[in-house]
């Protein structure tokens, strides 16, 4: 649907950047960058031209000829869409000869569309009524003949007609209303670039279609809503619009899924939730969104959800319901009873990476000045905490060098171990946007991801290492680059230690490095290996971006520094269109880390043995803080089955179904004497758990998210904690239980707190975030408009450091008994442990974790496609269906963790990354072999949660 | 937590640095010095006084540059 709400006012044709051009329209003058249409050129100049076809997130095409102009000089009545501006030119927008001109063209359109307005979807929100009313159309001369939006000709069925569309679940086609203007068929090329839908026929016939004339769900069609968003009409609509009616104002705010951190408007109508629309204003995403963002948001209001604190003495008794202070009083009654026992180190707290900055901030501020300890961790812990010490350790900070509008500047991106048409949708559809002008695009990943299959980009190049290789190929590259000379030696010289490259250089080309021993190793033919090389360092500008299949490994750290290495000796970093981009899982991950939720770090990644660090938050806070570093999340695990570590407060994060090994991570739970899970729902983590604290979703609390460019938006409340508080009010609850005195009002104040005691943001407020949209860190005196782009004259740590980075084969290999490699991820659809999406109708898509295998090994074994398959690791086993396909090599099988049911941790291993704990979901060797069902594992889990989530009758 | 899951992260981290130039035993420390709790210092340290069984040389050399965890810790 179109534009709702200022200041999103639809200028008609996409922005250009080329020199100053002037011209007069109706008389006034304007100076617009050449390349602009007279449109854009005119609605910049106040000057609303009618249109139907064309608006500004698309390429014009001049189909619908509404936007007719005059031009002295020009014969003719030329689409204003479609013509350029040109210096000294004359335009007339309203003419006689272009008032009748128009009426022409809508009595023409109207002729095929129903006059059902008052009872249509779109009714006060429909371009197509708006350019009647604009162009002054009274009567319709065409009398009844053939059309497409009458069920029935004057005897029998109309065969032009077609019923409505309703497969997808968020939105429905109703091809009655559609007048043909192609702005989805554009929306879905150019925008999203999944080219799911077209026109079929010619003229009258013309007809849009998805795929080959299927319904929507049957096509490739990824359910973005792009083309939702670009309809006039109301032909695409979304159902809650069909259900509730049109909205009344909005607000923006940030998703709350991926690490992208897109910009929406709440629309909304009183405190009802209408629908989520992607802000154009919104830098991280330029008004796109995916299929999770725009409509998967049903789980805030989803029955499951937890309303009233909870507490039990044991996790083998039912819940049973308590008021707020009874369970913030149990709850630190609890933990004072513990600490005196066992000290302040058998407390810990884990921060969640779906929460808000603020929020995080106060988590890791109750474990450091209340309970007394730095056993602080979070869910970073599992993704990205090798991205933190491998770019620490080499450019000096721990965070992605660029912001995504700089993927339009990219000539060579190099996708290594994400998969972003899947985990970071809108990303990937601007990637390929990019691809499709030309950028070249190298891929090193097991997988055949579908960023290759991008319709009209050419052909990618795909690495397919053997899981667990990662360092061996991006050294087997540096080796290419080193010894062909292909680095750039000004940018080593001025911004780097020239010895340590010396010494990279001479390890990288030892000849056990070279692509063709590594071919050995990884599976990568070695000339495949040159051509990325090669490639990778000729462009102009190149770019790496990369996943969890780089960081979750037992080299992830190393990894991280080789990727480092390579941007460096190529000269990638300190501009547009290059760096080192970590794709962030979550979308507060960069964010918790930058919150301090680590147990060696302060906020700001100051280490907590520093005592200047020490001493800012110190005199802030009034306590003395702990120089030791805390225990991470398997730390604490192992010490709690050791019985050091008693009692826990988990906001946010569901560990059990999360984290890898799940029986060790239950058996850590199971051992703990008071387990505080704060979340929205009763999650697998909560079956170990004696106070449950419910949570409260994006929509109903303010704050900040930090996107993977660093990027801090605003999150706003568009309606009450339907749990009565934001989760900070939560955790102040229970800090001020506990003695603290906490007394912050709004989640502003922590903001304040943060940018006094942190340098990075010391000019970050609120204040300025209302008037900027959104800053990218660091923000202070020396950057105060923030930092799109790092290390631009010199790296954070001052000279880019070259590390060594040897290839060391993880201890988990396949062998006899367990031959092949398993491998994890995510689908677009589905979000993590997908408490959330499993809550909306993305189910449609993806309703259980299925096995990835490659045909020749699902044929050894006697499988086939859909067959319930077992999977063993040495940890654990699980059955689930195999889904026999070509996108996994051979050996290697893959697949996802968003359904407890499967529990595909139970297989994964307590293997992980030598630097910083992170697992190693990604390599773990497992055999497949044909299955009648669940395992033992998960029939028992089955009985344990269901026993494990009864709530005692309320004792009334 | 068991003698032999922080003998494996100490050997992962062990060999690490001795792909690194200079002295292996410091870089090993000084991360180890850096991330581990005291508890676990202290369990480290104490295994090492055993015998060290299972840990990589550059872990065992390591020992001397580990910070001694406070008194406390050393105890649980």
């Amino acid at each position: 649907m179109k534009d709702f709400i200022l200041p999103g006012r639809d200028m008609g044709t996409p922005a250009r950047s080329g020199a100053p051009v002037s011209l007069t329209i109706d008389g006034f003058a304007i100076t617009v960058p050449s390349g602009t249409s007279v449109m854009r050129a005119a609605a910049e100049a106040g000057i609303r031209i009618p249109k139907l076809c064309a608006t500004d997130s698309l390429e014009p095409i001049g189909a619908c000829r509404l936007c007719a102009v005059e031009i002295e000089g020009q014969r003719g009545t030329p689409a204003s869409c479609t013509t350029p501006v040109a210096p000294g030119m004359v335009v007339h927008t309203q003419t006689d000869t272009l008032a009748r001109l128009r009426r022409g063209v809508m009595e023409l359109t109207i002729s095929d569309h129903p006059l059902d307005c008052l009872t249509c979807a779109a009714n006060g929100d429909c371009e197509l009524q708006d350019m009647a009313g604009a162009v002054g159309l009274r009567a319709v001369r065409f009398g009844p003949g053939a059309n497409h939006f009458a069920q029935r000709a004057a005897e029998a069925p109309n065969p032009e007609w077609r019923p409505k569309d309703a497969s997808n679940p968020y939105f429905t086609y109703d091809p009655a209303k559609c007048i043909v203007c192609m702005r989805c068929v554009r929306a879905c090329e150019e925008v999203q670039g999944t080219f799911a839908l077209t026109i079929d026929g010619r003229g009258f016939a013309s007809r849009v279609v998805a795929g080959q004339d299927v319904p929507f769900m049957a096509s490739d069609c990824v359910s973005c809503g792009a083309c939702v968003q670009a309809c006039p009409t109301a032909t695409l609509q979304e159902n809650s619009v069909i259900e509730i009616g049109t909205p009344e104002r909005s607000i923006i705010t940030t998703c709350a899924y991926c690490g992208v951190g897109c910009s929406f408007e709440a629309q909304m109508r009183g405190d009802t939730l209408v629908r989520m629309v992607p802000s154009k204003e919104g830098k991280a995403n330029r008004g796109h969104s995916c299929v999770k963002g725009r409509f998967a948001w049903g789980y805030a209001q989803h029955q499951d959800r937890i309303l009233r604190p909870m507490v039990r003495e044991a996790i083998t008794d039912a819940w049973r319901e308590v008021s707020w202070d009874e369970a913030i009083g149990f709850a630190a009654a609890r933990l004072k009873a513990i600490r005196a026992e066992s000290g302040p180190d058998a407390l810990g707290v884990i921060t969640s990476s779906r929460c808000t900055n603020e929020e995080t901030f106060l988590v890791q501020k109750l474990a450091r000045a209340v309970f007394g300890t730095n056993n602080t961790d979070t869910c970073a812990r599992v993704c990205h905490s090798p991205t933190g010490y491998g770019l620490k350790q080499t450019f000096g900070t721990s965070a992605g060098t660029q912001d995504f509008d700089s993927v339009e500047q990219v000539d060579c991106a190099v996708v290594i171990g994400a998969n972003p048409t899947d985990g970071h949708p809108v990303f990937a559809s601007r990637l390929r946007r990019r691809l499709r002008q030309g950028a070249s695009l190298i891929v090193i990943d097991p997988r055949r991801i579908d960023l290759l299959e991008t319709p009209h980009m050419g052909e990618g190049l795909h690495l397919p290492l053997r899981p667990g290789t990662n360092v061996a190929v991006l050294t087997a590259l540096a080796h290419v680059i080193v010894t062909e000379g292909l680095y750039d030696t000004a940018f080593i010289r001025a911004r780097c230690d020239w010895d340590e490259f010396a010494d990279y250089m001479e390890f990288a080309a030892r000849p056990e490095h070279s692509p063709e021993a590594v071919e050995v190793l990884s599976g990568v033919p070695a000339a495949a290996i040159r051509a990325a090389a090669r490639a990778y360092a000729a462009a102009p500008n190149g770019a790496i971006y990369y996943g969890l299949g780089v960081t979750e490994h037992s080299q992830g750290s190393t990894t991280v520094m080789a990727i480092a290495n390579l941007a460096m000796m190529t000269g990638n970093i300190g501009r547009p269109g290059v760096g080192v981009n970590p794709l962030r899982g979550q979308n507060n991950v960069q964010g918790s880390c930058d919150m301090g939720s680590f147990p060696h770090e302060l906020p700001g990644y100051r280490h907590v043995s520093d005592p200047a660090a020490r001493g800012i938050f110190e005199s802030a806070w009034g306590v003395t803080l702990s120089p030791e570093p805390g225990l991470r999340i398997p730390n604490m695990l192992d010490a709690a089955v050791g019985g050091q570590f008693r009692a826990i407060y988990i906001q946010g994060e569901d560990i059990l179904q999360s984290d890898p090994d799940t029986r060790h991570v239950a058996a850590g739970l199971a051992a703990m004497d008071c387990v505080i899970v704060h979340d929205l729902f009763l999650n697998e983590t909560a079956a170990f758990a004696h106070v449950f604290l419910p949570g409260s979703t994006f929509l109903e609390k303010d704050g900040t998210f930090t996107n993977a460019e660093r990027r801090i938006n605003r999150v706003r409340r568009v309606m009450a904690p339907k749990n009565g508080f934001a989760d900070w009010q939560v955790t102040q609850l229970l800090a001020n239980a506990m003695g603290a005195g906490w007394a912050y009002t709004h989640p502003a104040q922590v903001m304040d707190e943060i940018a006094a005691t942190t340098p990075g943001f010391a000019g970050v407020n609120y204040a300025m975030l209302e008037e900027r949209g959104s800053v990218q860190w660091p923000c202070n005196d020396a950057a105060p408009d923030g930092s799109p782009i790092m290390h631009v004259d010199g790296f954070v740590r001052g000279r880019g450091r070259f590390i060594r980075t040897e290839y060391i084969a993880t201890e988990e290999r396949s062998g006899p008994r367990f031959p092949l490699l398993l491998t994890t991820g995510r689908v677009l659809s589905q979000y993590n442990v997908g408490a959330q999406t499993r809550r909306t109708e993305n189910v449609a898509w993806h309703a259980e974790d299925v096995l990835e295998i490659h045909p020749h090994d699902a044929e050894v074994r006697g499988v086939k496609h859909g067959d319930f398959v077992r999977l063993t690791s040495r940890a654990g086993e699980t059955s689930l269906r195999a889904e026999v396909t070509e996108r996994v090599a051979p050996g290697v099988v893959y697949t996802t963790f968003h359904h407890p049911g499967t529990q595909a941790n139970v297989v994964t291993t307590d293997n992980s990354d030598w630097a910083t704990n992170c697992p190693e979901y990604k390599v773990t060797a497992v055999q497949v072999s044909a299955s009648n069902g669940p395992s033992e594992w998960q029939t028992d889990y089955a009985t344990l949660v269901a026993a494990s989530r009864r709530i005692a009758p309320a004792a009334e | 937590m068991t003698d032999d899951k922080l003998a494996r992260m100490a050997n992962q981290i062990a060999a690490f640095f001795v792909t690194q130039p200079g002295v292996a035993a410091e870089g090993v420390a000084s991360h180890i010095n850096d991330n581990w709790s005291p508890p676990m210092r202290a369990a480290l340290l104490a295994h090492i006084a055993a015998g060290g069984a299972g840990l990589a040389p550059a872990v065992i050399e390591a020992a001397s540059r580990l910070r001694p965890p406070p008194h406390s810790a050393a105890q649980t």
